[in-house]
């Protein structure tokens, strides 16, 4: 194995062009198996989400379930999709201890789902990723094999827990052109598959799996180079990083007029390498052939039109409408429209408070930032739209500054209580009234005869450390704007 | 007359006459059991235990004067591919002999519910791959007509249980004719449904798209009754048909006036045997004189139909026996250093030598660079055998033909040679390809008195044609099959007892 040193020069850069192709497999949300009724639920005891269908016992038969089929044909639809009218399913054989009938239930020339589209935008740039197709499949079960490898392990234990599990596999065309925008679409499709609730995408529980496909070619050249097909890509991150040395070595290696060996690599994430794995675990012929056991599918055009009203809309077109109906900056409404319940949070929120970049900038650097300190997610959020509706309300009245704001929406974070209430019960209310300021106010002067020297002779700064002792006197309570007044006008006057 | 010699329609009558009990009925069907089984061995296992308790209930039920369906209290044989929750299901193969499945096959649940009491389960080719239980895993049955000879196969176990009073019925599974060729060769009556008309759920696969259960019996009468409770549409098999199922007694009807019988030409030519070409023959100028019209069909694709079968046959198979690796059931190979060896070993010594023809043929049919020539054709020439049938019907209503080209042969007669074997399935396999229902019953003896049977095609879902012809021709012929004589080498046809359809 030779490693290779990242970097290549501009020249040898603008001689090659990368194309990348990404196979995505998500598990779907499903309360049940796809061709019988165990649970999917993540998590439980080993085998104890089996029965004799998932299992493959002898004489057992696949019944689709309907729910999964109509989340394929909502993925589908949302990423521009045609759905096939008359689609089936084949049997994929290969021989594993995890794959209960040896044979796996997928899709071969007839998928649900094809020719769609994503568009994916990043620094500026929007670009259009085509979906060759969308098609369904069961899950395998989890080998644990006590050892290196299936040949190598003294014993492999099998969990068919997620045997049967509905699987989506998502296909794109090789359209995209590096490692940093593979990462954007995974991400764009990750959000998407999220709106539209068919998946939970975690990676890291195995319910979103990414395989790349990645080739160079001479820029212009119309053809493609020989392709390398990645694995064990366990994060985004990994899949960008992955790419990104894969890229390196194939211009490298043809650069040294070296031919590309088509092949399947292995990742290596702690070595940051990529390996090549044993040509017999790629050798395969999977003989599918038309699963005899499940007739094959007439989508009905109904049922096709009936899943499309009830998809949500979906994140770039919200993006668009955020920045055009609430006049967000385009940084604003990216980040707002990630995800749909952050994006429905904000919406609740700028109906019972109108000004739209207050909202937003409240819920970006507060709430996110508190959610982020305790490691939350918005659905966990422990204040409502009503809490950032009360406390910017208040704000907006004067009725308290924003320093006090922040305080009482923390402490509201923490207990659970309402500003409001927070507020009257700590005496937070903000002093406006000119007679109960005037007092302090004299004070301040009488206190700083120095500063008020400086802001006479023309120093504007003065002001502010006078306005900050006022604050001060006044716990945070007065307000900032006329402490601000009524002391130039006092000094003025002097 | 023993109990064990009744029918269930006849046992039905003399349960409600209370002329005999449940308990009486199943003892003597064991007797007869313990008296004849070392020379037949139609059984793997016998469920006595269960069969006594099932009885019981049955008793008990009448005792508390509930009324009794028509199969409550009476024995059944059920062939060993049929799931039986808490009973081996072996499949006739080493690779399951040990295998106790934990739920029961559709139709297994069916007939529970009806009080049927089981004997156990039959013998039968391993994995139903065969045409006379010469490749079941454990044993040979014998044929009760002569135990020199092959009671047929696959369902063989369940053919020979019937015809050797063992079994008052069975049920068989019918892949290519394994319900049809062994009761023609036993001389008991065996219908294959359209598929779809009876759920294959716990029906261990062999070729999903052309396996069908259905009824072995000792009358046409019995076959209705049974047709009725397995026949139905079943939300756990997608391939099950969601339609009206007919009540079958109904069509047991003694007329065929003006009924169009095909006569396909293809089926009358080299292989068919003499004696079993003549009783044909004699049957159909029977048919002819009840009032029946033989019309000339033809079936123009039919030469291919062996080739087609053994394609999609052994493809699904090869696909449908990968299950079997020894890693969650059955058989395990001991002392594999690894899972994939254990998988081939177990793989290895679990599947007998038919059973491996069988995969390889089916693997490579599916392989890359074969599949267009070999699958694909196949089911293109599928599509046109249907076509044929469908040409065909529009001029008969059923399409008869001799069951099988000879009558029961020899025991390591044809073992020798596959190819022999597989043309005793020449005339039945295509009802299996096309989807169609097949009925074969006893029309008559061929060479050493041994029995033909004759089969009739109906359309699809038109069992009730079958039945009724097939009752027709019984009730003017040959109301009971004469008893076999359960010894070697046949008979004398002068032993044939006066009164049976084999004398003019
Ligand atoms: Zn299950």
């Amino acid at each position: 194995m030779t490693t290779v040193e990242h970097g290549l020069s501009k020249e040898v850069e603008l001689k090659y062009e990368t194309v990348i192709g990404l196979e995505v497999h998500v598990e779907l949300l499903t309360a049940s198996k796809i061709f019988c009724n165990c649970s999917t639920q993540f998590g439980a005891e080993p085998n104890s989400h089996t029965c004799p269908i998932c299992l493959g016992l002898p004489g057992v038969l696949p019944v689709v379930n309907k729910r999964a089929v109509e989340f394929a044909i909502r993925t589908a639809l949302a990423l521009n999709c045609k759905v096939s009218e008359f689609s089936k399913f084949d049997r994929k054989n290969y021989f594993y201890p995890d794959l209960p009938k040896n044979y796996q239930i997928s899709q071969y020339d007839l998928p649900l789902g094809l020719e769609g589209h994503l568009t994916i935008s990043y620094d500026g740039e929007v670009r259009r990723i085509g979906i060759r197709r969308v098609h369904l499949e069961e899950e395998a079960g989890k080998s644990i094999h006590e050892g290196s490898d299936i040949v190598g392990a003294s014993y492999s234990l099998e969990d068919y827990n997620r045997a049967g599990i509905p699987l989506l596999e998502i296909v794109s065309e090789p359209d995209i052109r590096s490692p940093r925008e593979a990462y954007v679409y995974l991400n764009t499709l990750r959000n998407i598959l999220r709106y539209i609730g068919v998946s939970d995408c975690k990676m890291e529980e195995g319910s979103l799996r990414c395989d790349a496909n990645i080739s160079v070619r001479r820029a212009g050249s119309t053809t493609f180079g020989a392709q390398t097909e990645l694995k064990n890509l366990n994060s985004f991150r990994a899949v960008e990083k992955g790419l990104e040395y894969e890229r390196v070595r194939q211009i490298r290696a043809l650069e040294r007029g070296e031919e590309i060996v088509r092949e399947t690599r292995h990742w290596d994430e702690a070595r940051g390498v990529t390996v090549s794995m044993r040509s017999k675990e790629e050798a395969h012929d999977y003989r599918y052939f038309p699963e005899p056991d499940l007739v094959p599918m007439v989508i009905d055009r109904e049922w096709v039109e009936q899943v499309r009203s009830t998809l949500p809309e979906l994140p770039a077109a919200r993006r668009e409408r955020f920045i055009k109906e609430y006049g967000l900056p385009e940084y604003d409404a990216e980040l707002l429209t990630e995800s749909r319940a952050l994006a429905d949070f904000f919406e609740e929120c700028v109906k019972g408070h109108h000004d739209a970049k207050a909202v937003s900038n409240w819920v970006m650097s507060e709430l996110l930032g508190l959610l982020n300190a305790e490691g939350k997610s918005i659905e966990e959020s422990p204040v409502t739209p009503e809490y950032v509706v009360q406390v910017l309300d208040l704000m907006a009245k004067g009725t308290i500054s924003g320093r006090i704001a922040k305080e009482v929406f923390e402490e509201s974070f923490r207990t659970g209580r309402m500003p409001g209430a927070i507020i009257e019960e700590r005496g937070l209310v903000q002093i406006s009234d000119e007679s109960q300021l005037a007092g302090v106010i004299a004070e301040v002067i009488r206190e700083n005869p120095g500063p008020c020297a400086d802001f006479a002779a023309g120093k504007e700064k003065a002001l502010t450390f006078l306005v900050g002792q006022v604050m001060k006197k006044t716990k945070g309570r007065a307000n900032p704007r006329l402490v601000n007044k009524l002391l130039k006008d006092r000094l003025e006057r002097a | 007359m023993e109990l064990y010699e009744y029918t269930a329609h006849e046992l039905h009558d003399i349960l409600l006459r209370k002329e005999a009990s449940a308990r009486e009925i199943v003892e003597s069907v064991f007797r007869r059991i313990d008296e004849v089984e070392p020379l037949v061995r139609a059984y793997i296992t016998l469920t006595r235990e269960e069969a006594f308790a099932a009885a019981g209930a049955t008793d008990a039920r009448i005792a508390r004067g509930e009324e009794i369906g028509p199969l409550d209290g009476i024995p059944i044989a059920l062939k060993d591919n049929l799931s039986t929750r808490g009973i081996k299901t072996t499949c006739a193969s080493r690779i399951l002999e040990n295998y106790i499945p934990p739920y029961s096959a559709t139709v297994v649940e069916r007939l529970m519910s009806q009080g049927v009491v089981m004997l156990g389960k039959a013998n039968m080719d391993e994995f139903a791959m065969g045409s006379s239980t010469e490749n079941s895993g454990f044993f040979t049955t014998r044929n009760p007509w002569d135990l020199d000879r092959v009671p047929g196969g696959s369902s063989g176990g369940s053919a020979a249980a019937v015809s050797a009073g063992e079994a008052v019925l069975a049920l068989g599974s019918d892949t290519g004719g394994s319900i049809r060729q062994p009761a023609s060769f036993c001389g008991v009556v065996g219908l294959k449904p359209t598929y779809g008309c009876v759920s294959r759920y716990g029906l261990v696969a062999f070729a999903s798209s052309l396996d069908q259960i259905g009824p072995i019996t000792r009358d046409v009468t019995d076959c209705a009754i049974l047709m009725n409770a397995i026949a139905g549409y079943d939300p756990r098999d997608s391939t099950s048909v969601n339609r009206e199922y007919p009540d079958y007694t109904q069509y047991l009807i003694p007329d065929i006036k003006g009924l169009k019988i095909g006569v396909p030409k293809e089926y009358f030519g080299e292989g068919l045997a003499p004696d079993v070409r003549e009783a044909i023959e004699q049957a159909m100028n029977r048919l002819q004189d009840m009032g029946a019209i033989l019309v000339d069909v033809s079936l123009p694709h039919s030469e291919y139909a062996l080739a087609t079968y053994y394609l999609v046959a052994t493809a699904e198979a090869s696909s449908n026996l990968a299950r079997y690796d020894g890693v969650r059931y059955g058989l395990r190979a001991k002392g594999a250093p690894d899972s994939v060896t254990m998988a081939k070993r177990t793989r290895k010594e679990g599947f007998g030598a038919e059973v491996k023809r069988r995969i390889m043929l089916g693997t490579y049919a599916l392989s890359s660079g074969y599949y267009d020539a070999y699958y694909l054709k196949a089911l293109k020439v599928r599509t046109l055998l249907i076509q044929d049938f469908e040409r065909a019907f529009e001029a008969c209503d059923v399409v008869l033909s001799p069951t099988s080209p000879t009558v029961a042969f020899r025991i390591g007669e044809k073992t020798k040679d596959p190819l022999s074997m597989y043309l005793s399935d020449i005339y039945t396999i295509t009802a299996n390809l096309a989807a169609l229902p097949g009925i074969s019953f006893p029309c008559g003896f061929g060479q050493d008195g041994l029995p033909v049977g004759l089969q009739l095609l109906g359309k699809h879902f038109d069992e009730p044609t079958l039945i009724r012809a097939a009752y027709a021709f019984e009730t003017a012929w040959g109301p009971r099959s004469p008893k076999p004589p359960l010894q070697t080498g046949g008979r004398d046809r002068a032993s044939i007892p006066a009164g049976s359809f084999s004398d003019d």
